[in-house]
């Protein structure tokens, strides 16, 4: 447990120091906020004291914003050599898998902890289905992390990072949209399995303020499967045959 | 700490880099592991650290497994790769703070460990800038400093000294022999006068084999087992030393050296010394010997005899 919260602490400021978590932050308040409180289908104009129009769009930006956090996370350290030094130290890959996970997952929750102030001023304004809200964000966290799973996967099979991006989006799109457009035009069992998988389908239940524990399941399954294959891949290199 | 290497081999593909070694490396012991590129000392190093397993055999420290229990061999062993890689967006004592606390150092020690490795490294005047602000050879000096900043058992340095100027090779030569009085390092190099300078033993590799082991001086006699002697005589005729020389009955071949007038290269027959023989015919003779000189073979000339293949 220690181990992987130096790990942690060291992949946090080196995101602080890169300054990709200022980037990072100021993308996605800005992005969001403009989206949730001046253009489209903002708060106004739904004219409801709701915070929908918010989960809507984190929903995308999370989406693209996720692999360029995550992308590095393991292909740098492969391109520089400093894997070399980090798994000869006393600690197992997963330990360092769940270290860099559990990094990225702490920015993305420092940048969800900004828009908090939306809550609270909508929450001013009119009368707020709280449940609906720690719902929402409680989705917006389980998504994240399978992103995060998903990215830090992509990162772990390449030395280059954008490849590492460009991995990360491309298995991300088919849960985020593939799945579901094709789901919602064919029909049948297969049409259902593939509404299972698609992202969007558990997202908007839980930004409903539905929490059900199937949703749960399907997140954290995509989570380990992720991590499981991050793992496997930076363990590889030391596979006896 | 023993390191003993168990019958490894490692296959790249088809290409066997290591092939079937073995050899022990006790504490107190500084052996040097030489070899032309690609020889497999640094896939061997690899396995030893944890990097990587074996596609056979076997490496244990301390009689702990790296197949088996590679963490806790992790714990005892320091390693400077030869790429030294480093956190490079990171502050000197920063990295060096990461890599006390993951590698276990208790944290009331620490602080008295990072001072003594910036001590010991000359890290001093840059110890608050970037590591990508530094020069290669400081960067070297991080790197050593992160393999010992948690006192290891066993250390394991790819090419310690390359990057560094020549009086950082004599401080970094003698810190290594300062260590290794008793801990165990294993360190590779591909400077012979290095590698004679500051290890007991010499290990030289070659296409993925272990093609000697021993002493600088083991290795000089194992290459040639034949002693050769310059001599000087004086007082006397070139060609009547020249036939004198050669009817010793241990002599083997005498060899007249172009730039000397009295100089003669003198090589025995197999486990044989001529150089009484040659004291006692000057003596018989009133010529004056004024130079015998033992001839060793460079440790080059023994590198490379062993390590050409055809």
């Amino acid at each position: 447990m220690n181990k992987i919260w130096i790990i942690t602490k060291r992949e946090l400021r080196s995101f602080f120091d890169s300054l990709m978590a200022y980037v990072m932050v100021v993308l996605f308040l800005g992005f969001s906020g403009f989206f949730t409180w001046i253009f489209g289908s903002d708060i106004f104009l739904v004219n409801q004291a709701s915070l929908q129009s918010f989960f809507g769009i984190a929903f995308w930006t999370l989406f693209f914003f996720i692999p360029a956090v995550t992308m590095g996370l393991l292909a740098d350290e492969r391109r520089s050599g400093t894997i070399e030094l980090l798994v000869t130290k006393p600690v197992s890959d997963w330990q360092i898998i769940i270290g860099k996970f559990l990094a990225a997952f702490l920015l993305i929750c420092i940048s969800l902890a900004l828009t908090l102030p939306y809550y609270f001023t909508v929450a001013s304004i009119g009368k707020i289905d709280h449940g609906a809200v720690w719902m929402g964000y409680l989705g917006l966290l389980f998504m994240s992390a399978s992103y995060i799973s998903i990215g830090l996967f992509a990162s772990s099979i390449t030395n280059n990072q954008i490849v590492a991006f460009l991995t990360a989006l491309f298995i991300g799109i088919f849960f985020h949209l593939i799945f579901g457009l094709v789901g919602s035009s064919s029909g049948g069992w297969f049409a259902g399995i593939l509404n299972y998988l698609s992202i969007s389908t558990h997202y908007e239940s839980m930004a409903r303020g539905v929490i059900d524990s199937k949703d749960v399941l399907y997140f954290l399954s995509i989570i380990f499967l992720g991590l499981i294959g991050a793992e496997l891949t930076l363990t590889k290199r030391n596979l006896s045959n | 700490m023993q390191v003993s290497v168990e019958n490894i081999t490692k296959t790249y593909g088809f290409q066997k880099a290591v092939d079937a070694i073995s050899f022990k490396v006790n504490a107190g012991e500084i052996v040097g592991f030489l070899g032309p590129n690609g020889a497999g000392k640094t896939t061997t190093m690899k396995i030893i650290t944890c990097f990587m397993a074996p596609n056979e055999g076997d490496v244990k420290v301390g009689g702990i497994s790296v197949l088996t229990d590679a963490e806790e061999v992790k714990k005892h062993i320091g390693y400077l790769p030869e790429t030294n890689p480093l956190y490079k967006d990171m502050p000197v004592i920063d990295y060096l703070k990461f890599v006390a606390e993951i590698q276990g150092v208790p944290r009331e020690r620490i602080r008295e460990r990072i001072i003594e490795m910036v001590q010991i490294c000359g890290l001093r005047s840059e110890k608050y800038k970037k590591i990508s602000e530094l020069s290669k050879g400081f960067q070297q000096r991080v790197g050593l400093a992160q393999a010992m900043i948690h006192d290891p058992e066993v250390l394991i340095l790819d090419e310690p000294t390359s990057g560094l100027d020549p009086n950082q090779i004599v401080e970094i030569r003698e810190l290594i022999k300062k260590i290794g009085r008793e801990k165990t390092v294993l360190l590779s190099s591909h400077i012979l006068a290095e590698v004679e300078a500051t290890c007991d033993r010499i290990m030289i590799i070659s296409e993925g084999k272990l093609v000697a082991d021993g002493t600088a001086a083991t290795l000089r006699k194992q290459a040639q087992n034949k002693e050769i002697v310059k001599v000087t005589i004086e007082d006397g005729e070139r060609n009547q030393i020249y036939k004198a020389l050669q009817d010793i009955d241990t002599v083997e071949l005498v060899d007249l050296l172009p730039e000397y007038t009295q100089a003669f290269e003198v090589q025995s027959k197999a486990d044989a010394s001529s150089r009484r023989a040659i004291f006692k015919i000057c003596v018989e003779k009133g010529w004056t010997l004024t130079e015998m000189t033992p001839v060793e073979r460079k440790l080059e000339e023994v590198f490379r005899d062993l390590t050409i293949t055809n």
